[in-house]
């Protein structure tokens, strides 16, 4: 895989390698966090110097689907001991799929000072590189975080709706079964109540792996275009909602369509297919 | 906790005073490091998809080898070799019910998931967790059944 400057990225600043991380291991600056699928592997070994960030129980509100409120983000920060002006690098397994999704749930707070380790956990690992379980202890900071602004990421129900009323496009990042209506869930994984199988009507279904090389890094800006512009029709300039079952692996393709491609206006509707899939009377298609 | 075997009532009770996740995680990975895959004699790749545990996220299978006193021998497969969770799972239901009397094992609760991992973990990893202790619980009433039978 060539360096991350040479593949044509919109801001390739935005992510780092495995070799980068590294070398900043013991740089005060950087906070590297782990966000996984299964919560174990912290536990079981990460990156020396890394925090955990648990998607469920860090970033979930426990009583409403929602994402912690800016006092809860302002403790979690403070709990890492970073600052406003802390770089972060998130990584993760499952090809970094949780590692964005943090990424993005970050970014509703407007800490832009965020990059993803290329190649997430299983790249750092079969590279060999230092892992410990030792847990750091990082001195607590008094964070102040901006207040949550969703409106230029994320995408609730009723914003989609009027989405597909004006024909606008979606990316469906789950797999072809799945949009076609044939499977209710990810093959393997439990299916999380949808009562209706399909897909959005105006979304083009785009699997958030063909986005990324076996090794977890990020295909080149080249040939993300050819997936997503020649093959799918998307274009830059245009108002995309990117969704999947719960806005985990949509976070992963918001990613690659903003910093990657440079699309200005992706939005991630994290209700995704476990709410739209429910809801009375919205459109399907199969 | 009904009439589950011994063992298994010892290994729920070790997690009722987990005060941290933290300390809830480490326990785990120190059971899933005891995780040793199906032998060869009992399978071999490709798996059988009947053996697969359903909606489990890392892709984890099941055998039920009948022991010559009645009971049931479990053996486990867990294909995502991330899957920790999964194996630390195999591993508290290998070591708790193989060999436990079968009515025993057709008692217990999937439930046993929440108190093991937690009532804060999520849906779908709960729900495949869950699956492996329901395929050990179906096995074990097979069992029962044919013996009945």
């Amino acid at each position: 895989m060539s360096e991350i400057t040479e593949r044509g990225y919109h801001k390739p600043e935005v992510l780092v390698s495995t070799q980068w991380v590294e070398d900043h291991l013991n740089d005060p600056n950087i906070r590297i966090i782990e966000s996984n699928e299964d919560a174990l592997l912290y536990a079981s070994g990460h990156i020396p110097g890394a925090v955990e960030v648990d998607w469920a129980s860090d970033l979930n509100n426990p009583l409403r689907r929602d994402y912690l409120d800016q006092r809860e983000f302002e403790a979690l920060m403070s709990r890492l001991g970073v600052t406003p002006q802390t770089t972060l690098v998130f990584y993760g397994d499952k090809n970094n799929w949780w590692a964005t999704y943090a990424f993005w749930v970050f970014q509703l707070f407007g800490h832009e000072n965020a990059r993803i380790m290329d190649g997430g956990r299983n790249k750092w690992q079969s590279e060999g590189r230092p892992m410990t379980r030792e847990v750091p202890q990082y001195e607590p900071t008094n964070y102040k975080a901006l207040p949550r602004d969703d409106r230029h990421i994320r995408a609730f129900r009723d914003q989609v709706y009027q989405h597909v009323q004006a024909n606008l496009p979606l990316v469906d990042v789950r797999s072809p079964e799945e949009y076609r209506g044939e499977r209710l869930h990810m093959p393997d994984y439990p299916n999380e109540g949808a009562l209706r199988g399909g897909h959005i009507p105006g979304a083009v279904n785009v699997p958030w792996s063909k986005a990324v090389n076996p090794d977890g890094t990020f295909k080149s800006a080249e040939e993300l275009r050819r997936i997503y512009e020649e093959e799918q029709g998307l274009q830059p300039d245009e108002e995309i909602i990117t969704y999947c079952r719960i806005g985990e692996r949509s976070s992963h393709t918001w990613f690659v369509l903003k910093y990657l491609l440079g699309y200005e206006r992706v939005r991630n509707y994290d209700g995704s297919w476990t709410e739209w899939g429910n809801l009375v009377n919205v459109p399907i298609e199969r | 906790m009904a009439d589950y075997p011994q063992k298994l009532k010892d290994v729920l009770a070790d997690f009722e005073f987990v005060t941290t996740r933290t300390e809830r995680a480490e326990m785990l990975v120190d059971i899933a490091s005891r995780f040793e895959p199906v032998p060869e004699h009992i399978a071999t790749r490709p798996y059988a998809i009947e053996c697969k545990v359903p909606a489990c996220e890392s892709e984890a299978y099941m055998w039920a080898d009948p022991l010559p006193d009645g009971t049931l021998k479990f053996y486990f497969a867990v294909e995502n070799p991330q899957g920790l969770s999964a194996q630390a799972m195999a591993v508290i239901l290998d070591e708790t019910l193989s060999g436990a009397p079968l009515e025993q094992v057709a008692s217990v609760s999937p439930e046993i998931v929440l108190q093991i991992f937690g009532n804060d973990i999520s849906m779908g990893k709960g729900q495949g967790l869950m699956e492996m202790v329901r395929a050990v619980q179906t096995n074990a009433k097979r069992a029962l059944a044919e013996k009945a039978g």
